[in-house]
């Protein structure tokens, strides 16, 4: 965060905001992107503990994935203005748009992780069962990630501007928080990757976060400040407080095991309650929106006057705008 | 243009638009009302002024698909476009119908789709209201409607355009500072408009939404404003989001590859 | 989904839309879409019935219910635009606001009842034929009067020119003079104003032609926000390279598109106009061969007459005592005019009669006031008693200093708007003016126009294209309602409603009005036409044609007269047929007292407006002045049916009539105005049946046999259209009103309307498009008179009959053809050459020669002085309004020696200038009219769509005033006067500016007055403030300019608002002679 820009002078429309706020409830919203994350990183658990033969974590990381999963499609029906409508996602197949390809995603890894739990839970198909559950860890991935392009590809300054770190913020706390919950309900013994998880993600997350947190943008004040700011910080809090706890004493006691990694999962949860109000605050104030773009149309004023002999309007990419694709602005046309 | 451009096959349409020329518009609102009136929105209830100048309306919004501003500007009193240092900008905003739309990109149902007049319309019989495109939107137009849930903004009229029709709003403009057309044709009059402002000393007088490089790929809504976007509103150099989704797609796989991987590498360590 | 294939995803691949964001992503609904206007069954023309502009509409119908309301792009005034009330024309007509079903309240009821409309149509009929039995006056004083005063009506400006016509012709056959519409609130000053100078009341020009204007100045006028589709045409000379100019004490929207803005001190154009005649004549800017040819510069004037100069405020002949002048030492040289007012009633008024003064001065609304006799004229403009120089002495001191001293303009920008308007005159260019209320709402209203009337008249811009006065009326056919009278002091044609004393018989009537010279000559013939109409075959040459049969007035019986009246006990019965006086009109609480002390009411309306709901929710109920318990006034409301549903006329700010045709019946009891009144009449005339009393007989004998249409017994509306049009003894259509006949044989309702229906064919309906004619679009509707748009346009060409310059050509005469050509109708005898001079002794049209341009003027001169016809002055002299800060810097006399005053409990004035007190209220208070919002707010208050864009009452303040005072923004105000207290919203603007004046810094504020407190939108109305205060020619009221206090915060409720007025009154000192300073004219207040 710079404070120079902070006092940049500029002018609005009676202080309105100039972009929507988000629709969306905090609750579903930021509770679909954690139950998303920690559902998706709960099968690439289970997985692996299926195929190393802890049936304790296997089980327990099955049915977090099938509950949170469950709950996720809740949270998203209910965020509809119409629910009754929510078939309608599965009407068109738009690679450019995050929802569509989330939608077919979950859609895919939906059925497989409920396949495989229960398979799992009622003891049916067992070879089928593992192989849902491959599936199910495969597309969970893409589960546990595709939300931070959801957001990411959004008008929001403070998600926009964290596109490019964002899915690496929600890989580390996908996987910080299905460890922590592993770690919270599977035996000491079978938890050790989940732990193993928890601690890793823990790292990656409070890392990338850090990095989001820094940088050059107006919008990352959003981050620090106010609500945004307090979820982030007890986020952190958390995050750490329940990695070191699970890191020194997970292995050997149930009670911190299941304590540090329901910290952990609490900061995970708590992260991206954070980041949407921050994001949502970022719409209310125009200052997020005006004061970036018209630095960068100062840069390209001064890029075109020391270029000179270039007119604007035929200008090719812009410095600021390229290596955002191939031939800025047809990019999502060209996505087809 | 034609719509070809936009990545959809040609059906000998040409692009439509609007060119907004805020300096003829006389505040009048009736953009507002006319557009009202034919499709239907349902009026403000809260029946209190704003106090800010003659705009009781505010922005655009799920109910208001055309907003006519409202600025009331103190400058040196030796301005010669103010009247003793005082100027009364109008400007009717309006959806910009972008060439790369955010909101029709990202929408998640096929709600949103580009006509083949170039425009970008809410299908109401489709949209489940997952506001996605409330959030893309760069220019803060679309909006979801309270107690129905759907998202809606201006259509261009499009019902009216597939009867040959010009938009209700423009049709109303006393002082046709709407202006309804093709797109190219448009251009090419408000480029002329403006050399013709700035020749009067409207020294700010600008194209705004006008340039087909610009973050959106051009408006098929652009408008003549007589100060800095931000004045009336509007984003002074917005940029459609989808543009960066090919990189953004990118880091979500690698970050997807790294959770594998992670996982991986906890099992791998891990004694059993 | 029908079939899996219709899968979008599908189609996707299938269709060649791969990223699903065009065509496959089409929904069911999307591919069946259509435009509901693709569905009408029908498509009717139609007009708006918001404003003047009168722009046209069409009305989309399906299943006989209206769907859809826009512009036609035909039209050649508005070319298919719409402001937002035009727009909002769906949801007034078919919105929720609308009452269904008649609604009766009984004596001291205390709420609404159901009643059929055939009992109600019965009892209402029953109401006035016993109120007018009981209020019977054959004389008064002896002199025959053959009328009742007990019974008035109001409203008239929003209803068709059918509708207007037959509720005159029946309120006039029952002996009802109390006749009035919004016009004399409105414009009156105009008729007189215009008239006078012009021979004709209406604008001289219309709306297109501005256009074609270099310079445009708008002064007292909100043009852009009252008249938004016709500001196109001002848009359209802006872009031509005009320059366009406000004057007005706020700027507005208006202002925002102006070139120039002039903030002014409201209340003082007189002098800023007077400053600029001075400087045309001192510059020598005037346009000398137009002057000298075309006006009365070179007139001679009388000896005696002696300026304001002279008597440092008053002309000479005034009458202390009455408070009159008389005209006689006004005249010209050698000639004598028809009498005014104040000698008129002199002889009556010395002997105490309570005959008051009845001055006509609106009766030259088409026709200028009668001069007789020989004068002399000095080519040169050197003889110290021609007009020309008599105009120079008058205003010579209103120099660019005093103009600044009045009106607080800086001289610089008074001298850029000098050199604006001199440039932009003269053979090649040519500056329009356009005003409308901001000018007409004063104590010297007529005056104000008079003033710019000169004016343009030495910059020879009259009767020429992109010249001309611009009068922006108001209502949709406020112009038809002052040409087809619902005014107590005319008759159809702006002939004068008879006057007890002057006018005993035809002959006297005549004698006294008509004019040698020009067309109003023939005024014989538009009268007996006229009474044929009514009367038939009952009118004969023996019996005067039923002349006697008029209703006699005796003074003025204005609105504002009957609200006196009403409070008196004198009036008991009162119609309102489209207007809310306890909004619209001034002192709004008297109104309603007014009102709280009838017998009977009828209300006509969409909605329940205020004047029809003041008896249970009106202020007075509030502060406990009235308990609903103790008002025995029986009031009856009837829903109107909108202008969609019925067929008619309304005649615009063009003088343009245009036909609106009817797109469907209306529901449950909506009924038209035209409906209500012929089915009244024909019960009153059931009920009179038979009757010997000769009071009965006009009423008996009158033709009221129309056919009708539709499944609603509606009268034929074309058929009523067609009695004014008139027709020949063979019942064949007239075409011009030269046809009009004064033996009998011809008969006509209207006669500047007659040819409205030439060739028996509705000409209003004509709709050729604008595109297929030429500017002057004569085959759109028909303008009166003789279907011309650009008036006097015989003066767009020299006095040989070429056109002053080609730019300007507009009517030349055409030596080979033999007649005048151009692209209008001649405002002239089509094959008069300029050539011809009038032999001795010749009469009407003959006696002006072929240079005299002003046809209806009897010596065919524009007048830059008025011999004849006003009361209070022949050239415009600044006084400062009723109430004002200042002492008036130009004379001792501080304000109109005439201005018409109603001194009584209840409506008191404030003390001026210097006066003790005076800074009590130590503002200037102006009003005016939102773009959103329309008059008195029924039809816009009440509508969703527009009660959103302007949803409650406010004020408009400077930052300083707000300083001064501690407003806020946003925040409540409460508005003081000696009449009452409102509160509103602030907005505290930089458009708002304290102006310097007489070295002290002046304070205005501005407030639109459309809010009361029934509708969507509510707030206290601003008419709660206003004084009753007139204008002496016309009595129209000042609400313009008055006097107020303003202070923080919400204002009292109950009875302690009450006393916050009283406290007010107590500090200024005020009593019952406050204001009244060099007026005794109490006349009108005689009761
Ligand atoms: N939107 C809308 N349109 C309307 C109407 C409406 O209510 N709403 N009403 C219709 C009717 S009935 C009428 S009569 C016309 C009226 O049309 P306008 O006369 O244009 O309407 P107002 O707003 O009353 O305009 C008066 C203007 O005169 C200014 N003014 C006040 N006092 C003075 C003064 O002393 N000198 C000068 N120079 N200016 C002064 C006011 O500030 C205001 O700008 O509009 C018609 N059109
Ligand atoms: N302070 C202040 N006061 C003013 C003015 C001002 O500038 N300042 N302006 C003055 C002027 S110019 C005017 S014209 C008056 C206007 O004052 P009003 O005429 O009293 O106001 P409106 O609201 O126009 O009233 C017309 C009524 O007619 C009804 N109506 C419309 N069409 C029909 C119809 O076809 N039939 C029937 N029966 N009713 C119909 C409408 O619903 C409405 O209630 O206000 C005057 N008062
Ligand atoms: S302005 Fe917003 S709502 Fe309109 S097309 Fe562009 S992105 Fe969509
Ligand atoms: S709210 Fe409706 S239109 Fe907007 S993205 Fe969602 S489905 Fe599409
Ligand atoms: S084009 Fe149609 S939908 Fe869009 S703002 Fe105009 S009237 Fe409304
Ligand atoms: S209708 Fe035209 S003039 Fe009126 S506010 Fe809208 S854009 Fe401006
Ligand atoms: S209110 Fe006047 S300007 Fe507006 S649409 Fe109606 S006639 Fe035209
Ligand atoms: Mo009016």
């Amino acid at each position: 965060m710079s404070p120079r820009r902070q006092k940049e002078e500029f002018t609005s429309y009676y202080g309105r905001p100039i972009l929507k706020e988000p629709t969306w409830e905090a609750l579903d919203i930021a509770g679909y992107i954690f139950a998303g994350g920690l559902a998706g990183a709960s099968s690439l658990l289970a997985a692996g503990a299926q195929h190393s033969g802890r049936p304790g974590l296997e089980r327990s990381a099955k049915l977090t994935a099938l509950t949170a999963i469950s709950a996720s499609v809740v949270a998203l029906v209910h965020d509809l203005g119409r629910p009754d409508r929510f078939l309608n996602m599965l009407r068109v197949a738009k690679p450019t748009s995050p929802m569509s390809v989330g939608s077919w995603i979950l859609s895919v890894y939906g059925p497989l992780a409920g396949a495989t739990a229960a398979s799992n839970v009622l003891g049916l198909l067992p070879r089928a069962g593992r192989l849902a559950g491959l599936g199910a860890a495969v597309t969970g991935t893409g589960v546990a990630t595709y939300t931070a392009v959801l957001i990411g590809d959004t008008a929001v300054p403070t998600w926009h501007d964290a596109h490019d770190v964002l899915p690496f913020v929600f890989a580390g706390s996908a996987a910080a928080s299905a460890g922590g919950v592993a770690a919270a309900l599977s035996p000491v013994a079978e938890a050790g990757p989940a732990r193993r998880m928890a601690v890793g993600g823990a790292v990656l997350e409070t890392a990338m976060s850090m990095v989001m947190e820094r940088r050059d943008h107006l919008s990352t004040e959003t981050l620090h400040t106010g609500k945004a700011g307090r979820l982030l910080r007890l986020s952190k809090a958390c995050t750490v407080g329940g990695a070191v706890g699970l890191a020194l004493g997970g292995g050997k006691s149930r009670a911190v095991s299941a304590l540090g990694g329901l910290a952990v999962a609490a900061g995970s949860a708590l992260l991206r309650f954070g980041v949407f109000e921050a994001g949502r605050a970022s719409t209310r104030d125009p200052k997020y929106v005006v004061v970036p773009q018209r630095e960068r149309l100062g840069k390209q004023a001064e890029a075109q006057e020391n270029g000179g002999q270039q007119p604007l309007e035929k200008a090719q990419p812009q410095p600021q705008r390229a290596g955002q694709g191939e031939g800025a602005g047809v990019s999502a046309a060209s996505m087809v | 243009m034609s719509v070809t451009q936009l990545g959809m096959p040609s059906v000998g349409v040409p692009r439509k638009g609007f060119f907004t020329d805020t300096s003829l518009c006389i505040g009048c609102k009736a953009c507002e009302v006319a557009c009202k009136e034919w499709n239907d929105v349902p009026a403000d209830t809260d029946l209190q002024i704003t106090g800010e100048s003659f705009d009781n309306t505010s922005a655009l919004g799920a109910n208001t698909w055309r907003h006519v501003a409202f600025i009331e500007k103190q400058v040196p009193a030796t301005d010669p476009s103010a009247h003793d240092g005082v100027k009364w900008l109008m400007s009717s905003d309006v959806c910009k119908h972008c060439t790369h739309a955010a909101c029709l990109d990202v929408c998640p149902t096929g709600a949103l789709f580009r006509t083949e007049h170039g425009t970008v319309v809410v299908q109401q019989d489709i949209c489940n209201g997952c506001g996605y495109c409330v959030s893309a939107c760069p220019y803060g137009v679309i909006d979801q409607r309270k107690g129905d849930g759907r998202a809606f903004k201006c259509t261009m009229c499009y019902d009216r355009l597939e009867a040959g029709e010009e938009p209700a709003c423009a049709k109303a403009c006393p002082t046709k500072s709407i202006q309804f057309g093709e797109l190219d044709e448009l251009r090419e009059r408000a480029d002329a408009r403006l050399v013709e402002l700035k020749e009067r000393g409207e020294e700010n007088a600008q194209l705004y939404g006008r340039d087909p490089d610009n973050g959106v790929g051009g408006d098929g809504a652009f408008f003549l404003l007589l100060d800095e976007p931000e004045t009336y509103g509007l984003p002074p150099d917005p940029i459609v989001t989808t543009r960066d989704l090919p990189a953004m797609w990118k880091r979500a796989a690698g970050a997807a590859a790294g959770l594998l991987a992670g996982a991986a590498l906890a099992f791998w360590g891990a004694k059993k | 989904m029908a079939s899996p294939l219709q899968w979008p995803v599908l189609r996707q691949f299938l269709e060649h839309d791969p990223s699903g964001r065009h065509h496959a992503a089409k929904s069911r609904a999307t591919e069946n879409l259509k435009a509901r206007i693709e569905t009408a069954d029908r498509v009717v023309p139609s007009v708006c019935p918001f404003c003047a502009v009168g722009c046209a509409q069409r009305v989309y119908v399906k299943d006989e219910q209206v769907i859809q309301i826009e512009g036609n792009p035909d039209s050649p005034i508005s070319r298919g635009r719409l402001c937002p009330k035009g727009s909002a024309s769906l949801q007034l007509t078919t919105g929720a606001s609308r009452e269904k079903y008649v609604l009766y309240r009984k004596p001291h009821g205390t709420d609404w009842e159901r009643l059929d409309l055939e009992t109600a149509m019965d009892m209402v009929a029953q109401r006035v034929v016993e109120t007018r039995r009981d209020t019977w006056e054959w004389d008064v004083d002896g002199i025959r009067t053959r009328r009742t005063m007990g019974i008035a009506s109001l409203g008239g400006a929003t209803l068709d020119n059918e509708e207007n016509y037959l509720i005159k012709k029946l309120f006039t056959a029952l002996g009802i003079v109390q006749v009035e519409n919004q016009a004399r609130v409105c414009h009156s000053s105009t008729v007189s104003g215009l008239g006078t100078s012009f021979g004709r009341g209406g604008s001289t020009t219309y709306l297109q032609d501005l256009q074609n204007a270099d310079c445009i100045i708008i002064q007292g006028s909100n043009f852009a926000e009252a008249h938004p589709v016709g500001f196109q045409w001002v848009m359209e000379a802006k872009e031509r390279g005009a320059k366009i100019i406000h004057v007005d004490p706020r700027f507005s929207r208006t202002s925002a598109m102006a070139d120039t803005f002039v903030p002014i001190r409201a209340g003082t154009d007189i002098a800023f106009l007077g400053g600029l005649i001075n400087w045309v004549i001192t510059h020598d800017a005037y346009f000398r061969e137009y002057v000298v040819n075309y006006t009365n510069a070179a007139t001679i004037l009388r000896d005696d007459f002696q300026d304001t100069e002279d008597l440092d405020g008053l002309f000479s002949g005034y009458d202390a005592e009455n408070s009159t002048y008389s005209t006689e030492t006004w005249q010209y040289e050698g000639g004598y005019a028809a009498a005014s007012s104040g000698e008129r009633d002199s002889h009556l008024q010395e002997q105490g009669s309570a005959l008051g003064e009845s001055s006509h001065p609106q009766s030259h609304g088409s026709g200028g006031p009668g001069v007789h006799g020989e004068w002399r004229r000095d080519e040169t403009l050197q003889d110290p008693r021609c007009v020309f120089q008599v105009l120079k002495r008058h205003y010579s001191r209103y120099t660019p200093e005093m103009v600044e001293q009045v009106c607080g303009v800086p001289q610089a920008l008074f001298q850029e708007v000098a050199e604006a308007i001199t440039a932009n005159s003269g053979r090649e260019r040519t500056t329009a003016f356009a005003y409308a209320v901001g000018w007409t709402q004063h104590t010297t209203g007529t005056q104000y126009i008079r003033t710019a009337s000169v004016l343009q008249l030495l910059l020879g811009n009259i009767g020429r294209p992109g010249g001309g006065i611009m009068a922006l009326r108001g209502h949709a056919s406020i112009q038809g309602s002052s040409d087809i009278p619902t005014l107590y002091d005319l008759l159809p044609g702006y002939l004068p409603t008879p006057h007890a004393e002057q006018h005993l018989d035809l002959d006297g009537y005549i004698e006294a009005d008509s004019a040698k010279g020009g067309f109003w000559a023939n005024m014989r013939a538009y009268t007996v036409s006229l009474l044929k109409a009514w009367w038939g075959d009952a009118a004969t040459a023996e019996n005067d044609f039923c002349f006697d049969y008029l209703p006699r007035i005796t003074g003025s019986h204005s609105t504002y007269d009957t609200v006196n009246a009403q409070l008196e006990g004198l009036c008991k019965g009162y119609f309102l047929m489209g207007e809310n006086p306890a909004v619209g009109s001034a002192n709004t609480r008297l109104q309603r007292l007014g009102m709280s002390k009838l017998d009977w009411l009828v209300v006509r309306d969409f909605s329940l407006i205020e004047s029809a709901t003041w008896w249970k929710d009106g202020p007075e109920i509030a502060t406990g002045e009235l308990r609903t318990e103790d008002i025995a006034t029986e009031v009856f409301f009837f829903p109107a049916a909108a202008h969609t549903e019925k067929a008619g006329s309304f005649t615009n700010t063009n003088r343009l009539v245009q036909w609106r045709d009817q797109a469907i019946e209306p529901e449950a009891d909506r009924r038209s105005d035209l409906w209500f009144i012929w089915h009244l009449g024909r019960r009153i005339r059931k009920l009179l049946e038979g009757s010997a009393d000769d009071a009965d007989r006009p009423v008996l004998d009158l033709t009221w046999d129309y056919p009708t249409v539709g499944t609603q017994d509606e009268p034929d509306a074309d058929a009523v259209f067609a009695e004014i049009n008139g027709k020949a003894a063979d019942g064949s259509p007239l075409s011009a009103y030269t046809q009009l006949k004064d033996d009998g044989s011809t008969s006509c309702g209207c006669w500047i309307y007659c040819g409205c229906r030439a060739d028996g064919v509705n000409q209003a309906a004509r709709r050729k498009p604008h595109t297929e004619q030429t500017v002057s679009s004569r085959e759109w509707g028909w303008a009166w008179p003789a279907n011309r748009r650009e008036l006097y346009n015989r003066a767009s060409a020299d006095p040989e009959g070429r056109p002053w310059s080609e730019r300007k050509k507009l009517i030349w005469w055409d030596e080979e053809a033999g007649e005048w050509t151009g692209d209008d109708v001649p405002d002239f005898e089509p094959t008069k050459p300029p050539s011809y001079r009038p032999p001795k002794d010749a009469k009407g049209p003959d006696a002006l020669s072929g240079t005299d341009p002003f046809i209806m003027q009897s010596d065919g001169k524009g007048w830059l002085y008025a011999p004849a016809g006003l009361v209070d002055g022949p050239m415009p002299t600044h006084y400062e309004p009723q109430e004002s800060p200042f002492e008036n810097a130009l004379y001792g006399q501080q304000r109109n020696p005439l201005r018409k005053l109603l001194p009584r409990e209840g409506n008191r004035y404030h003390p001026s200038g210097n006066q003790p007190g005076a800074d009590v209220y130590p503002y200037v208070l102006t009003t005016y009219r939102l773009t959103e919002h329309f008059t008195a707010g029924a039809m816009t208050r009440w509508l969703p769509y527009l009660a959103e864009l302007q949803p409650e009452s406010f004020c408009e303040v400077s930052p300083a005033l707000a300083a001064e005072r501690g407003l806020t923004n946003r925040g409540w105000a409460t508005l003081v006067s000696a009449r009452g207290a409102i509160e509103a919203r602030v907005l505290v603007t930089d458009r708002m500016k304290p102006l310097r004046v007489q070295g002290r810094t002046v304070h205005q504020i501005g407030m639109p007055y459309h809010w009361g407190p029934n509708g969507l939108s509510r707030g206290d109305a601003m008419n709660e403030l206003s004084s009753i205060s007139m204008d002496p020619n016309v009595h129209i009221q000042e609400v313009k300019a008055l006097t107020v206090d303003i202070r923080p915060g919400r204002r009292p409720r109950g009875g302690d608002l009450l006393g916050l007025v009283a406290d007010y009154r107590r500090r200024a000192g005020i009593d019952e002679h406050t204001g009244l300073d060099e007026h005794t004219g109490m006349e009108g207040v005689r009761a």
